[in-house]
């Protein structure tokens, strides 16, 4: 095995059983404000008692090791298939040493492929970098809280959201009200809007690779995302849906220009257990 | 059988498999420690159960009693036998629709996942004498400590790791009823809050 796709391997041991700081940051601070002896406290209690465990035994922190999304940004003349490849045979080893639990199902035969491997499985978006290194983030995302997110056409009456900020923090109240505690809260919610479906739900996916702690450097996003937070608290959902002061633990949003006649407005709820990590080669 | 167990904040102790006299005597807030065997089963052994419906005789564990937890665990096979990884709960809304049906069927008495399920459940919790465990989402190293010993498995082959029915043998499995044999549903109750608020915060009728 290679020395980059050993290190392909290291990242998803890394991802499964080593939940990043920021969001165990933000899941200790939950604690802090939830109620001594509510359902909200002890769940949290051990749910951080869970990531202490899965990070020292190295043992994935949740069952679902979810679907391996891969964003990999390669310098000028790096072929996109050999890394391709490197990453599908790095998947493989993976799923037999961390191990992950094989989520690669065959849509024709209706069988396991055994390795996480598959059609269009991992997932891999290829970029290119600006300078001469090879960088690799992967998020682990869970499949209960994929089944959550929500893809909205603004304008959407029953809402009354209208093709505008206020509309986008409906859809996002609206998403995290039909979840409600069904995909492992508290949640952090990414949220792309712009021209087209397929571009919006990736922009929202992306926005869950950002720190949990990081502040969007758009002044009227940021108030967005602020606000977004605290109304999502009011809900009252609360750690795994039993009630509780924290539904949510981070909204991140992103935008790209839209058409005219469009404004799509995607919602993706991940987990609390947010796992990504990444290296630079 | 449920004792009360004084020195662990009131939790109820639970040996398995459960009696209805057991599953009246739990209401929706109870925390609880499971111990004894319980039994996997997600999507594929809903959806096998529901439409083939197999006799008693064709599953090689006792249902009668049974938890059937909501779960798709990471599980290591070696010649020594299975090691358990990680084993949390999935989300159990997701079989909402076969599972009012397989508690009759097979005299299940309680149902183990997360999340919390429907009308049609929540009915069948009533009618048959079962309860809805909510256990800690995510939380599948912390879980699988409480799991000491994988005992069987059914339909490895045909449904793989993930959706195949293991048997579990817990200790102080933790959980919390979240829907009780008596017709409550905190999950409905925390639904109904939160829609408040949501009308509240979006001024709709």
């Amino acid at each position: 095995m290679g020395l980059l796709q050993e290190r392909i391997v290291e990242l998803y041991r890394k991802a499964a059983t080593s939940l990043p700081q920021d969001v165990e940051n933000a899941l200790r601070q939950a604690h802090k404000v939830e109620e001594e002896g509510s359902n909200a406290k002890t769940a949290l209690t051990s749910i951080l008692e869970n990531i202490r465990m899965a990070r020292e035994t190295e043992k994935p922190l949740c069952q679902d090791t979810g679907i391996p999304i891969f964003l990999v940004k390669a310098s000028k003349g790096h072929s996109q298939l050999e890394l391709r490849n490197m990453i599908i045979e790095a998947t493989k080893i993976a799923t037999v040493e961390i191990p992950l639990r094989p989520n690669a199902v065959d849509i024709i035969t209706d069988k396991n492929s055994g390795d996480n491997t598959g059609i269009g499985f991992p997932i891999i978006y290829f970029e290119e970098s600006l300078n001469e290194t090879l960088s690799m983030e992967l998020m682990l995302k869970g499949s209960g809280c994929e089944n959550v997110s929500q893809l909205y056409k603004l304008p959407f009456e029953e809402l009354k959201a209208e093709r505008d900020f206020d509309g986008v923090k409906r859809c996002g109240l609206d998403a995290v009200f039909k979840a409600q505690g069904r995909a492992c809260p508290p949640y952090i919610i990414g949220i792309g809007i712009g021209a087209s479906r397929d571009q919006v739900t990736r922009l929202a996916k992306d926005q869950l690779l950002r720190s949990v702690e990081d502040t969007n450097n758009i002044m009227v996003l940021s108030e967005l995302e602020r606000k977004l937070l605290s109304e999502i608290n009011q809900l009252g959902i609360g750690p795994l849906g039993l009630g509780g002061k924290t539904t949510a633990i981070g909204v991140k949003i992103g935008v790209n220009h839209r058409h005219p006649a469009s404004y799509f407005v995607d919602v993706s709820i991940c987990c609390w257990a947010n796992r990504r990590a990444s290296f630079t080669w | 059988m449920v004792k009360k167990k004084f020195n662990g904040g009131g939790k109820k102790i639970i040996k398995l498999p459960l009696t209805k006299k057991d599953v009246l005597s739990l209401n929706v807030g109870d925390r609880v420690l499971l111990n004894g065997q319980i039994v996997t089963g997600r999507d594929k052994v809903h959806k096998f159960l529901f439409n083939e419906r197999p006799g008693i005789k064709e599953i090689p564990f006792n249902l009668k009693g049974a938890v059937l937890y909501h779960c798709g665990p990471i599980i290591k096979q070696s010649e020594e036998g299975f090691e358990l990884i990680a084993g949390g709960p999935t989300t159990s809304v997701r079989v909402e629709m076969y599972e009012h049906q397989i508690i009759s069927d097979y005299g299940i008495r309680g149902i183990m996942g997360k999340g919390g399920m429907g009308r049609k459940t929540l009915k069948a919790l009533k009618e048959k004498g079962c309860v809805y465990l909510h256990t800690i989402s995510g939380a599948a190293v912390y879980l699988a400590d409480r799991i000491k010993r994988v005992v069987g498995v059914w339909k490895l082959e045909d449904f793989g790791m993930a959706e195949a029915m293991w048997v579990f043998d817990v200790e102080e499995f933790p959980a919390i009823v979240t829907m009780d044999a008596h017709g409550r549903s905190l999950h409905e109750e925390i639904e109904k809050i939160s829609y408040k608020e949501l009308k509240r915060l979006i001024g709709i009728a």
